[in-house]
């Protein structure tokens, strides 16, 4: 039901005292998320409850070293709430630690450390999400990250953006059409992030229960086409995509330090031809990107049930009735519908040894 | 931050990278002191504004005599400088660099930025100096060789050698040459640099390796460790109106539509431009109010948006996460009511206590257009141009 964290994902907070890390910490634990250690040099050995405003519904260990934490809390994943300066360094003591996914929220760290860092968790093998970003979330089982929770509903279609807010948008757009998440990723703004579009794309092709993707880019870099590239290679579930700033002018970094057109590489348009040629189905309006998802995964569960029709007309013919129509207005209910993937392989030939008109038919609309 | 080239030199020189002896210049006066003390025969009168293609606009001349450095610097010194980074507006030029004039043999290239794909600082030089590099980049990439900086490793001197052979350099200027590109890439590193761009590079007829010009740009995010740098900020090269808002925490940029617009997070921000221009609008500008939005910065936010006066309507989009929708609202009513707006205003918010914002709007007795989502505001705003 998800890619890289669930219930089981047992937390760590890097910067668990400060404002931003209690307030976060105290929203991410009610929301289920198992926090299990934090983590501030100098106040190892105290346990700690938030404050005032944002007390903790339970009494978090907090340990001076990630290491420590890792030790004694067996924690697997990271949060880091580091002011900028040091946040290449928390990200590197994570690592080095042992931790096996590191969550950066952290914005505007330099980029001369992130180079450093950078280089430093691929040699130990370690997959970080940011820095400068929302962070991940499964809905219903874990929240790592700022993202408001209530926008989120547990479903099929994984997310994965470079924009915090503009995440929401497309989050709010699904679940607004009762299309539930399997798990959202914003990977963050800036010039060098640990996760790109191709790698949370590989995950999501292989988790077999996300259906369908929606991927968000923006201006700057070439991350967009490496990802289009891939999809045409290796990506069979539909992709909804948009690129946001379009009418950015060149040269003039947008909010986001990797947010720039620089040497006329980078635009909007050249992305979205990119994708287009992928068979991404790319919106021109970020206001379009639930109803495109909408579309394409009723299309798609469509052509499901008119294969697996097949398959059952030519296996048992008078079975042909079972897997009703899975329902052409909501498509959502079709996420939870027995139509078995494992059902589906080969879609075209086996429509067409079945020999059956209908199912043929039924899959050209 | 962008700095003028005398001041990228000036960086330059002081980690030992060979460029030309020079100075600035504020008036004609200046200029003039400034070649006197230089000395020579042949001098080099070069506008001062944070854009290039200052040569063909006619902001760089090469003076024969004093009496041409005092010509040359009064034609440049005030005149506005267009070029194709400056816009149609151009650029007006309020310093100069008054140089050595140098015998040049041959103009290469070097450039060193961050490599975004695989996250390695790139070295790169091509003989086509002179040139723009974006265009033997489009049109002979085989012409520009790179070299990838290994962090561990850092730039060595193989590489260096490798970049001046492939420069098809020999003797004296080769030795020049990966002297030269190993202390051009000890600055960057040193000065948190996000791209230095000498072009051109030039071997003199006397066999050195000289940085004629020097473009150099610093990562923001590294500024705080650079106090140093503060003093080479040129207000005079910035937009106004964006001075003031980084005064209020706001991350804005103009630019030249009719639609203002307010926005958190920066994505959405570009997003919002995108729909506005969708709807049949042009955006007038950039604005992210970023995580903490509230009464204060939604007023500044109103102010600035305003002061353009190109603005016809205004769009504010917020997605509530952390940001709660009935403050932002409780902002909006508060600043509309001390800033006199008289143009349109649809809002749009959607997320954490959307409900409450859309009862504030509303019972404020204002004027607002309440869009329900981004399509409908996408509309609103459409109509309101149109109207």
């Amino acid at each position: 039901m998800s890619i890289l964290v669930n219930k089981k994902t047992r937390l760590v907070v890097q910067g668990l005292t400060g404002g931003e890390g209690t307030f976060h910490t105290s929203q991410m634990l009610q929301y289920g998320t198992n926090v299990v250690a934090g983590v501030t040099p100098g106040k190892g050995g105290t346990s700690y409850k938030g404050n005032e405003r944002d007390a903790f519904p339970l009494a978090v260990p907090v340990f001076n070293t990630v290491s420590d934490a890792v030790r004694a809390q067996a924690a697997d994943t990271s949060i880091i709430f580091v002011p900028a300066a040091f946040a290449a360094d928390a990200i590197m003591e994570a690592a080095d630690a042992g931790i096996t996914l590191i969550v950066c929220i952290t914005e505007g760290i330099p980029v001369k450390d992130m180079v450093t860092a950078y280089d430093f968790i691929q040699r130990k093998g370690v997959r970080l999400i940011g820095p400068n970003c929302p962070g991940i979330i499964t809905p219903g089982e874990c929240k790592i990250g700022i993202m408001p929770a209530f926008i989120h509903k547990p479903g099929h279609v994984g997310v994965i953006s470079r924009s915090g807010t503009l995440t929401y948008e497309s989050v709010w757009q699904l679940t607004e059409r009762g299309i539930g998440q399997s798990t959202c990723i914003g990977i963050g703004g800036d010039p060098i992030i640990g996760t790109r579009f191709v790698d949370a794309l590989a995950l999501y092709n292989a988790d077999d229960k996300t259906d369908g993707i929606i991927m968000i880019g923006e201006i700057g870099g070439t991350a967009e086409e490496e990802a289009a590239d891939y999809i045409r290679k290796h990506v069979k579930k539909p992709v909804v995509g948009f690129i946001a700033g379009r009418t950015a002018p060149a040269g003039r970094r947008m909010g986001h330090a990797g947010a720039i057109i620089s040497g006329g590489k980078g635009t909007a348009a050249e992305k979205m031809e990119a994708m287009r040629d992928a068979g991404i189905h790319v919106c021109e309006s970020p206001a379009e990107l639930g109803d495109t998802m909408q579309k394409a995964l009723a299309k798609m569960y469509k052509r499901k049930v008119s294969v697996s029709v097949a398959r059952a007309v030519k296996a048992k013919p008078k079975a042909a009735v079972k897997p009703k129509p899975v329902s052409k207005k909501k498509p959502v209910k079709a996420q939870t519908a027995p139509v078995s993937k494992k059902a589906v392989a080969p879609k075209k030939k086996t429509a067409a040894k079945a020999g059956n008109k209908s199912a043929a038919v039924k899959k050209k609309k | 931050m962008k700095i003028h080239e005398y001041q990228g030199k000036d960086i330059l020189r002081a980690f030992k990278v060979p460029v030309p002896k020079g100075g600035v210049a504020f008036s004609v006066d200046e200029a003039v002191s400034v070649a006197e003390t230089l000395g020579g025969s042949v001098w080099v009168v070069k506008a001062q504004i944070h854009a290039g293609g200052r040569g063909k606009g006619g902001g760089v001349k090469v003076a024969k005599s004093i009496d041409e450095v005092r010509t040359f610097a009064s034609q440049i010194l005030g005149m506005t400088l267009v070029t194709h980074q400056t816009g149609p507006e151009g650029r007006l030029v309020k310093r100069l660099l008054i140089e050595e004039g140098a015998n040049i043999a041959r103009e290469m290239y070097v450039g060193i930025t961050l490599d975004r794909a695989c996250s390695m600082n790139c070295v790169m030089v091509s003989t086509e100096g002179g040139m723009e590099i974006e265009k033997v980049a489009a049109e002979t990439p085989e012409k520009i060789v790179k070299e990838y900086v290994v962090p561990s490793a850092g730039f060595r001197e193989f590489q260096a050698r490798r970049l001046a052979f492939a420069l098809g350099l020999t003797g004296d200027a080769f030795k020049g040459a990966v002297k030269f590109l190993l202390a051009l890439y000890k600055a960057y590193e040193a000065t948190d640099a996000s791209l230095f761009e000498i072009n051109p590079l030039v071997v003199t007829k006397e066999g050195t390796v000289i940085a004629l010009d020097a473009k150099v740009n610093f990562d923001d995010s590294a500024l705080a460790r650079h106090p140093e740098f503060d003093a080479l900020r040129d207000l005079d090269e910035e937009e106004p109106l964006e001075i003031e808002a980084s005064k209020s925490n706001l991350n804005y940029i103009k630019l030249d539509g009719n639609v203002g617009c307010m926005v958190n997070g920066a994505g959405l921000a570009m997003a919002t431009m995108d729909i506005i221009k969708l709807a049949g609008g042009e955006p007038a500008n950039f604005l992210d109010v970023g995580g903490g939005a509230n009464a204060e910065t939604v007023e500044a936010g109103f102010k600035i948006i305003l002061a353009d006066k190109n603005v016809k309507a205004i769009l504010i989009n917020i997605f509530g996460g952390i940001v709660r929708c009935d403050r932002v609202a409780n902002g909006v009513v508060e600043a509309a009511k001390k800033v006199h707006v008289a143009i349109p205003i649809v809002i749009r918010l959607a997320g954490t206590n959307a409900d409450l914002a859309a009862v504030i709007l509303q019972e404020s007795g204002m004027s607002f257009l309440v869009a329900t989502d981004l399509k409908d505001a996408a509309e609103k705003v459409t109509r309101a141009l149109g109207a």
